[in-house]
């Protein structure tokens, strides 16, 4: 189960970029293409964060939907799946969304 | 796992079957382990920071969804009052934004073997499939066919044992094994390590045999040249549509097993058809890795791409 390791990344990620502060928002972008499981990027997060400045943080996931532009007609057409064609019956595209796999930002708290 | 910060030290472990050298990869120093580089990638930018203090607005505790189009480490702070169990309590957040790629770690160190290896004009291919397609045995056949046309060397990947490792070794090429422990795919900080382990020799070809599975080991870069898939006449014509994603990473889907053909219901017309639907470019070569037939077809493949990988060092 890669999103395990997806899940130790984001983990590592934000505790740098949290400097010592205790994180309590992590907020995260997948794409529907993108070959990672939300559920089991929701369901290992617990586990990971044990111990991390990320302890109580919750862990926002938001999902991409997938589009891409036809080579052969220039429309623009959602991809569900890896096997989606345009509508004109071209196989020739470029993905515009739907593959991202990002860390967005983290809330941190600062003492009062 | 390292619960302390979240690093991937999985147990994995890396030997030198040539040495019998045994270490382990991405362990903290505080735990005991190697040294691992902790901070060294994509570090910089988090510490630049703008520290943007927003007016400390109050508002209830509640979610927050900031829609700023800031890019790269931007703070708000906010400061808000709420009430636990009664009794109140000043709390203040900042919002640092990062827009960084997850995988940006494995992608960075990547990236540093891919450029190591193409400064040495070594093609190194990651092969891919499910447990039992035949990677082992395709390699034994290729280091027996090729040892004497140029130097092959392996690095083995595997949940647990050295047994490919062993396998490789007899057959006469320098292998690396790395054990991922619970890790379910190799990843570019193991390759880079058991590079320089293996000190692979210029113009040389290196055989990445990653963990048997077709899901994980798709998203993650080595710093290869190509992945190939395995894929055997065992299997169901239908695995490209069930893994698309690896399928659609290969820049070469080997056919192997094809010696039981006359023995199974597989159609290979229909298996080719669903590798097109899924990836209309990738190359696709048909073997027997166990009698030899088809192989040179894959060797003149090998060939090509290390014919332009020279022709690519030279022009850089």
């Amino acid at each position: 189960m890669h999103e395990l390791s997806i899940v130790c990344s984001i983990v590592e990620l934000a505790s740098q970029a949290a400097q010592g502060r205790s994180v309590r928002r992590v907020t995260i972008e997948i794409g529907k293409l993108s070959g990672v499981e939300p559920d089991a990027v929701a369901f290992c997060f617990p586990e990971v964060v044990r111990g991390t400045p990320l302890e109580n943080a919750t862990l926002d996931i938001r999902e991409v939907d997938a589009e891409a532009r036809c080579a052969v007609c220039g429309a623009e057409f959602p991809t569900p799946d890896m096997l989606s064609a345009c509508p004109c019956g071209s196989r020739q595209f470029e993905r515009l969304r739907g593959e991202e796999l990002n860390i967005k930002s983290i809330e941190v708290e600062e003492a009062a | 796992m390292c619960t302390s910060c979240g690093c991937q030290g999985q147990g994995t472990t890396m030997t030198n079957l040539q040495t019998g050298a045994r270490a382990e990869i991405a362990a903290l120093p505080e735990h005991g382990g190697a040294p691992h580089s902790h901070g060294d990638h994509g570090h910089g930018h988090f510490l630049d920071e703008h520290q943007h203090a927003h007016g400390e607005h109050r508002h209830e505790h509640d979610h927050h969804s900031h829609e700023h189009g800031h890019a790269h480490g931007h703070d708000h702070a906010h400061a808000h009052d709420h009430s636990h169990e009664g009794h109140a309590h000043d709390h203040s957040h900042r919002r640092v934004d990062l827009e960084a790629r997850i995988l940006a770690k494995n992608d960075a160190i990547a990236a540093k073997c891919r450029a190591w290896l193409a400064g040495r004009e070594i093609v190194a291919l990651n092969l891919v499939s499910s447990p039992g397609a035949g990677k082992t045995t395709l390699l034994e056949r290729a280091i027996a066919d090729l040892s004497g046309e140029l130097p092959l060397f392996v690095i083995e990947g595997d949940q647990a044992t050295s047994n490919d490792g062993e396998r490789i070794r007899a057959a006469g090429a320098p292998v690396v094994q790395v054990n991922t422990g619970t890790g379910c795919h190799l990843d570019a900080e193991m390759i880079a390590r058991a590079l320089s382990e293996l000190k692979p020799s210029v113009a040389s070809l290196v055989f990445i045999e990653n963990v048997g599975n077709l899901v994980c080991p798709a998203l993650f870069d080595l710093g290869e040249h190509a992945k190939a898939v395995i894929f055997s006449t065992t299997e169901g014509e239908d695995k490209p549509l069930k893994y698309p994603h690896m399928f659609s990473a290969a820049k070469l889907v080997i056919f192997n097993k094809i010696d039981l053909l006359p023995h199974l219901d597989f159609s290979m017309a229909r298996a080719r058809e669903n590798i097109l639907r899924v990836n209309p470019d990738v190359a696709i070569v048909e073997v027997s890795a166990k009698t030899g037939a088809g192989m040179q077809t894959l060797y003149d493949w090998i060939r090509a791409q290390r014919t332009a990988t020279a022709v690519q060092s030279l022009i850089v």
